[in-house]
């Protein structure tokens, strides 16, 4: 019998050794070392782009090392595929999911399993149950699993991963699109799951969860690991330091002063969405000048429709939009923008940017029918030089020159050509879906800065975001979407964190909670 | 006018329906399964053509239209072949890929056709006996019924008791699950370690040795020879059925009736001189396809990574 206690030193599970990992331009990883012990929940912390990802992806069979090598048990493991990986016990939920919308929870899971080829989904359908009612979570399993919301989706992932019978689960951010009480109710039940034996390692760049959750942590950055401490022996000050490499300011600056007229008004917009997740039913806000209202909310409540409805790339079929004193419910993008509209798009790379086109077209892009930009239909080549190299200056964007393919630079820099493009025109609303996503802590930094000089400057904006302490961070009102609707509108020192999430859970129905 | 409601003209057209029907539906199912595996091919009307060849070929070669089936389903499945290596392994746009095998498919049958049987100068066309129609015992015996289903060609038979068998093997079944999944989210599957590449191969190789099977209904059991244009567009009206039946095998079946029937009504005009613009019939396939394109908006069951090629780890 093994008598060893199962967190005892020297207990270790999987090791990587010295693995790198190089992609074209990037040193991913750098000589890694990572060693994790059985029955612990060990953190992979991180800034983006810092390389998590890419080593849980080399641990699951994903990718190959370019060098060094995994041990599993204290054997060399070569692995191949992710087939390799789950048959030595290795699982992983990525961060993007992973499954097939069309299909049922229960085919979800079944998908990869078994050797029986007629179909007994009977079986899959027994453990499912006792799985949630083990865990207490409700999914009905022949539900189809795009139309369950983010949260459940979340569980289909947990829980056909561990059908594969697996020691080790790797979670790849899982938090990212949960409540609060969303996040706490994960945690517990991993607590539950590392009591009964299972080795967890999950990726976060999110400190809190760090300090709420793991064991022991290991950070990582540009690449390369700063170290492996016990949680208990840190705090969050020490995590942030690791992980930035110098010591970083926890909250943007924000001077108080008084708002201006009316900018934005929004009254009772439906409008349906193809799937009908993420319709909009009824809703109302306004946004002042010289004021950030924040949303908070789950994705896929009506981020992106109330995105397309404002800057006009598609219509509500009731209610009215009216920016400054124009009715623009049904006007076109182009005619929305000559409004004084500045927008940056949730996903910057489908919707905001050529990702062929060099940097100086994207900075013009949508402008180029300016006087400024254009003679006649021909473009002024001079002009658009200089405003590029004025833009690249001013906005700090790292690229080699403005004439730059644009795919090669990364992702905080992408903003950056979003941000100096739509600010360009001296806008007086602006709507951001999800500035900061993907971008690491100076980048981010220096978008929020941005944004509250522009909220300075007297300009309305309106932030949509699923970063609470973002929201929290640079709101002057803070407003919760859930399911197509704004039911509660707070000043942040009138609300809390815990209040925010009963709302974005739709847990608790306003009432007469607006002010 | 009168004169075209006979009943005889009308079971006429009943029994030339389910014959029209026959090579649209096993080249449409075979279609279904590969692009249930995400895979577009577009080469149907070359495979088709090469099927009709190939069996052509094997059969008056050896003078077995059994042999000739063999024939044409190996001909059809080295087009399949093709596609697969292209699409799943190279990787190639599969738009791209299927639009160059099937100008090699009618190319290429054309071509081998010429350098078989063409000696200079006009020659009789060379022909095989065709296979006959096998009436079912009893049932053929139903009036009108027993004529317009059961006094048909193997195939014909083949076809009908594919359509379940389609169904069952892509909704009942582990490899046909996955095969779906596949078609949907290739990287979940890979993420979950079910073998991309090889299901591909199987399904887009398996809907080629259905189109070829198809080509060789019309030159074996119809023509009863072979002739450069003798798919005249089957193929697309295949792919066609596909669309229609929203991928979906029951509909697929009643997709390809429908269209058989609108050829065969449409013949029959002609042959009768009916003065209606059979024009119109002969569009009114792509006509019902775009309209139920448009009346299934909302649930179509369209593979979502159709055509997407599936590269592991990239972004
Ligand atoms: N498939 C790929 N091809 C090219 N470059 C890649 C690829 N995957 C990752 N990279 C690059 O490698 C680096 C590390 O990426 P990785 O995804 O591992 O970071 P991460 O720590 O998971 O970040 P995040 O918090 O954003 O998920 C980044 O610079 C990224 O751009
Ligand atoms: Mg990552």
């Amino acid at each position: 019998m093994d008598t060893t206690p199962v967190t005892a030193p020297g207990n270790d599970i999987l090791v990587a050794e010295e693995v790198t990992k190089v992609f074209p331009g990037v040193i991913a990883n750098d000589a890694v070392n990572l060693n994790v012990r059985r029955g612990e929940i060990h953190c992979l912390l991180g800034e983006n782009g810092a390389g998590k990802t890419t080593l849980a992806d080399i641990l699951y069979g994903v990718y190959r090392p370019d060098d060094g090598r995994v041990l599993l048990n204290g054997e060399p493991l070569d692995l191949h595929s992710p087939r390799d990986a789950i048959e030595a016990g290795i699982g992983m939920v990525h961060q993007h999911f992973e499954l097939v919308p069309p299909m049922s929870v229960i085919e979800n899971v079944v998908i990869g399993t078994g050797a029986k080829q007629w179909l007994d989904l009977s079986e899959a359908r027994r453990r499912l149950e006792e799985f949630f009612a083990d865990y207490d979570v409700e999914i009905d399993p022949d539900a189809e699993v795009g139309r369950l919301s983010v949260g459940e989706q979340q569980w289909v992932e947990i829980f056909k991963t561990l059908y594969f019978g697996v020691e080790i689960l790797i979670l790849d951010e899982p938090t990212a699109v949960l409540t609060p009480q969303g996040v706490d109710e994960l945690f517990r039940i991993l607590r539950q799951m590392r009591d009964e034996g299972l080795t967890i390692i999950l990726i976060t760049h999110k400190l809190r969860e760090v300090i709420a959750l793991s064991d022991r942590v290991t950070v990582l950055r540009r690449g390369e690991v700063v170290g492996t401490v016990n949680t208990a022996d840190v705090e969050q000050r020490d995590l942030a330091r690791m992980m930035v490499g110098r010591d970083v300011l926890m909250q943007a600056d924000k001077a108080q002063h008084d708002t201006g007229e009316v900018v934005l008004k929004i009254d009772d917009i439906h409008l349906a969405s193809d799937t009908g997740r993420g319709s909009l039913k009824g809703l109302s806000l306004d946004v002042r000048g010289g004021e950030i209202l924040g949303i908070a909310g789950v994705s896929g409540n009506g981020q992106n429709a109330l995105f397309d409805a404002v800057v006009g790339v598609r219509h509500p079929e009731q209610g009215t939009i009216r920016i400054a004193d124009a009715d623009t419910t049904h006007a076109p993008p182009h005619k929305v923008a000559l409004q004084g509209v500045a927008s940056v798009p949730g996903d910057r790379i489908a919707q905001g940017l050529m990702m062929d086109f060099s940097v100086k077209e994207n900075l013009i892009l949508g402008n180029q029918r300016a006087r400024r930009f254009a003679r006649a239909g021909v473009l002024n080549r001079a002009e658009i030089d200089r405003f590029a190299d004025e833009s690249i200056e001013h906005f700090e964007i790292k690229t080699p020159s403005a004439s730059q393919t644009t795919s090669t630079l990364s992702g905080g820099n992408l903003q950056k050509i979003i941000m100096a493009r739509e600010l360009s025109g001296e806008p007086r609303l602006i709507i951001v879906h999800q500035p900061t996503r993907g971008l690491d802590i100076a980048a981010s930094e220096y978008v929020r800065r941005r944004l509250i000089e522009e909220r300075d400057r007297g300009v309305a904006v309106l932030l949509m975001s699923e970063d609470l302490d973002e929201i929290f961070q640079l709101s002057d009102r803070i407003a919760v979407i859930y399911d197509g609707r704004i039911d509660y509108v707070a000043e942040p020192e009138a609300t809390s964190l815990e209040e925010i999430g009963l709302y974005m859970a739709g847990v608790v129905e306003a009432a007469g909670a607006a002010p | 006018m009168e004169d075209f409601f006979t009943y005889s003209v009308i079971l006429g057209i009943f029994v030339a329906t389910v014959k029209i029907a026959t090579p649209l539906l096993i080249a449409a199912t075979g279609e279904l399964v590969a692009e249930s595996s995400g895979i577009l091919n577009l080469s149907l009307e070359g495979t088709m053509t090469i099927g009709a060849f190939t069996g052509f070929l094997v059969a008056n070669e050896t003078g077995s239209l059994w042999l000739g089936l063999l024939g044409a389903a190996a001909g059809g499945a080295a087009l399949g072949l093709l596609m697969a290596v292209m699409t799943a392994t190279v990787k190639v746009n599969q738009v791209v890929a299927g639009l160059a095998l099937n100008i090699l498919g009618l190319g290429g049958a054309f071509f081998w056709y010429r350098s078989v049987y063409d000696e200079g100068g006009a020659v009789a066309l060379p022909t095989v006996d065709r296979f006959e129609t096998v009436a079912v015992p009893l049932l053929s015996e139903i009036p009108a019924l027993g004529e317009v289903f059961f006094d048909q060609h193997w195939l014909t038979y083949f076809a009908v008791v594919m359509v379940p068998l389609t169904f069952v093997f892509l909704y009942r079944t582990k490899y046909g699950l996955e095969l779906r999944s596949i078609g949907h989210n290739p990287e979940a599957c890979d993420m979950r370690g079910v073998g991309i590449i090889s299901r591909q191969y199987t399904a887009v190789i398996y809907g080629g040795v259905m189109a070829g099977l198809g080509g060789a209904f019309l030159s074996l059991s119809e023509a009863g020879q072979f002739f450069p244009d003798i798919i005249a567009g089957r193929g697309w009206i295949a792919l066609a059925i596909v669309i229609f039946g929203n991928w979906r095998a029951s509909w697929i079946l009643v997709g390809s009736l429908l269209f058989g029937f609108l050829e065969a009504t449409q013949l029959s005009l002609q042959a009768q001189d009916v003065n209606l613009p059979y024009q119109l019939l002969l569009a009114l396939p792509f006509i019902l396809t775009i309209a139920a394109l448009v009346f299934n908006r909302s649930r179509s069951r369209v593979p979502l990574a159709l055509t997407i090629p599936y590269h592991r780890g990239e972004r």
